[in-house]
């Protein structure tokens, strides 16, 4: 195990197990851990929301913007002074959300191949996200606001960037002026315009982007700011005074934290710091030893242009274009850098059913690696070898529960990249070919490796979502168990109360009609 | 997933806890860039250089076209700038600034930052803008109480005769 992966992994187990223990109060779909960037654009919101009524509200003068804001903490505390409070906590929460995102995908190995331009895109929004952040606290021009000025200046000034030194502005009082803080706010409303536009980056080479977390998720996170402005108003500290050096601050961690470190080590070193760790984040898709699997493969005779793997592909990687050989139609078209060879394609073509009775089944668009042929020649020869009752065909996802542990002679397990990849014709195959009961063992909700996999076979099974599963096949005789790696006796659980109840079910045959390929009146 | 009754116990927990880190971390711990007994003296100016100016001779000047006979021959560069900042008559800066600018005609600046115990000290600033000339064209000597947490600020401006503290 080389030194990234072993690192990777001492974050990702932990980080893991904290998901697992939040799936039991949220479930996955409310998981906050599991919607990280979600959040983010959420808080992101709350921040625009509440700063265009503080823009409002505020006065640029020197002395005026202190009191300005005050006031409305005071006079208005059931309303400005909330919309205060929540503008700060929500950007205290951005902060962390950011981090805890960064380190996610980092400890998930989601920063590489062709998660490449999301990550890079990614690293300018940390910059952005602080120096708007910095800024939002000089316009408040209390003793935090010339702590932070101050600092924020004489680190800038290490750089020889400025003929003159920046922190001049900050020596006297009369230093500063009314246009100072009007040019502040501009500035303070500037940086989220352009980290916006930088986030419409770092999320366009992605589909169905979660631009908002659930309702639930979203609920209960506004809820917990608002107790918290409620409980704890943001307040201003003692007014600005350049005569005299602030005591005892009441600083912000989340956002202000360079500002020790700087007195702690020195501007050389917080720069040599920040730069190191910029490079590093641009570096690390450089650095890793991710080796790419083969992507998407599409059979212009076998696609019908109908665009189903471009509607369920997760990273936008399948666009349409006109046929070659086929006028009037389209087919997919596979970009090789941004597929992310999971297989969800191969499950979302109409051409993936079993019931075609070519020898050799080749569909619209399949995996090199596991393409459906062989998937449905595995598929039959494990029916073939199942023995005794409650036979069950157990899908199971590489990178969730291992499900090849369930083997058994009643059991016959298929391995798969990505439970997504299952075209839902096969659940319908296995029964009428022999199996009793159909396991498709996912990754937990909101847990999957490829973003969709889970909620696209769960919406497939349900028959809300093409290709759907024929309403012909008993639901009974389906079980969708989302279980993450460490979930192997979860799955192990499942199969046995699902042996149970298929145990107490008359045979398949007399619910869903035996069909058998190679004896079938077309075969 | 729990039960609902547990599920919503358990989110009410972990939102509160959300809030309380939020909360705590949003103004805690206090932090002290200095000690209480402390005070902080800052040195800056920026201020430009001198021109080494020298008078055209009579013959110099018939020489050049009657619309550009200026009496004086100023370079484009400007002198470096001398400092020295003397509390209680030892030495705590000693700067040579130089000029910015690709041509060296541009403003020279600085900026010191000391710390110093609370207590009366006699500062002495001395500024020569004219590095061709001896001794110190600026000179500015005062005992000052400083008080914890003061900000003394030792700037310069012509028009408010040289160096100043404040």
């Amino acid at each position: 195990m080389s030194l990234d992966t072993a690192l990777r992994t001492t974050v990702k187990v932990p980080f893991q197990r904290c998901e697992e223990f939040f799936d039991q109060f949220f479930g996955g779909a409310h998981n906050p851990l599991r919607h990280l960037g979600a959040m983010g654009l959420y808080l992101l919101w709350i921040i625009v929301g509440s700063g265009i009524y503080l823009y409002i509200v505020i006065d640029t003068g020197v002395q005026q913007v202190y009191n300005s804001i005050g006031d409305i903490t005071r006079d208005q505390w059931y309303f400005g002074g909330i919309l205060r409070s929540l503008h700060r906590y929500a950007s205290d929460a951005f902060m962390l959300v950011m981090g805890l995102h960064l380190l996610r995908e980092w400890a998930f190995g989601r920063y590489t191949g062709f998660r490449f331009y999301s990550w890079v895109t990614g690293v300018p929004l940390i910059w952005l996200a602080f120096a708007s952040g910095i800024g939002g606290y000089w316009i408040v021009w209390d003793q935090v606001a010339q702590f932070s000025a101050i600092s924020t200046t004489e680190l800038l000034d290490w750089l020889p960037i400025f003929s003159e030194p920046a922190v001049r502005n900050f020596l006297t009082t009369e230093s500063i002026n009314d246009r100072f803080f009007t040019l502040l706010v501009f500035i303070h409303i500037g940086l989220p315009i352009l980290l916006l536009a930088a986030l419409w980056a770092h999320v366009h080479r992605i589909s169905h982007v979660d631009h908002l977390p659930s309702k639930p998720l979203m609920q209960g996170t506004a809820g917990a700011l608002l107790a918290l402005s409620l409980l704890q108003p943001a307040v201003s500290e003692a007014p600005a005074n350049l005569a005299a050096i602030p005591a005892d601050t009441r600083l912000d961690w989340f956002i202000l934290f360079l500002h020790p470190l700087t007195d702690l080590t020195s501007p050389a070193f917080v720069w040599t710091l920040l730069c190191a760790l910029t490079v590093l984040l641009f570096a690390l898709p450089f650095l890793s030893e991710h080796r790419a699997a083969p992507v998407a493969v599409v059979d212009p005779a076998n696609c019908n242009g109908c665009a189903r793997c471009q509607a369920d592909c997760p990273y936008a990687a399948v666009v349409m274009a006109p046929h070659p050989a086929r006028p009037g139609y389209k087919i997919a078209v596979v970009d090789e850098s941004l597929c992310a060879s999971c297989g969800i394609c191969a499950g979302a073509c109409p051409s993936s059913t079993p019931f075609r009775s070519q020898e050799r089944l080749i569909t619209g668009i399949d995996m090199p690696q596991l393409p459906v042929d062989a998937l449905r020649a595995a598929l039959e020869n494990k029916l073939a070898a199942l023995t005794g009752h409650t036979r069950v065909v157990v899908f199971g996802c590489d990178h969730g529960a291992a499900a090849a542990e369930l083997e058994s002679a009643n059991t016959a397990t298929l391995p798969m990249i990505c439970a997504g990849m299952l075209p839902p014709s096969f659940v319908e195959y296995a029964l009428r070919a022999g199996a009793d009961g159909v396991m498709i063992a996912s990754c937990r909700q909101g847990a999957c490796a490829y973003r969709l996999g889970d909620r696209w076979t769960q919406a497939r099974l349900a028959r809300e979502r093409e290709p759907r599963l024929r309403t012909k096949v008993p639901d009974q005789r389906i079980e969708i168990v989302y279980a993450s790696a460490n979930d192997g006796k979860l799955l192990h659980h499942a199969l046995i109360n699902f042996k149970a109840r298929l145990a107490t079910m008359p045979d398949a045959a007399q619910e869903i009609q035996p069909y058998l390929r190679r004896t079938a009146h077309h075969a | 997933m729990l039960k609902p009754a547990a599920a919503i116990a358990g989110q009410v927990v972990l939102y509160g806890a959300f809030a309380a880190f939020i909360g705590f971390f949003a103004t805690n711990p206090k932090y002290s860039q200095i000690p209480d007994d402390v005070a902080v003296v800052r040195v800056s100016f920026s201020h430009l250089g001198e021109r080494d100016c020298r008078k055209r001779t009579p013959e110099e000047l018939a020489k050049l076209p009657p619309n550009m006979r200026a009496p004086m021959d100023c370079p484009r560069e400007r002198s470096d700038i001398k400092f020295e900042l003397d509390i209680d008559d030892k030495n705590y800066v000693k700067h040579v600034l130089y000029p910015t600018g690709l041509y060296k005609d541009g403003i020279s600046t600085m900026y010191r930052r000391i710390e110093l115990k609370a207590g009366t000290y006699k500062f002495t600033a001395r500024m020569q803008d004219n590095t061709k000339l001896e001794g110190w064209r600026f000179e500015k000597e005062e005992t000052i109480d400083l008080k914890p947490l003061q900000n003394l600020v030792i700037d310069f401006h012509p028009d408010k005769g040289g160096l100043f503290f404040k």
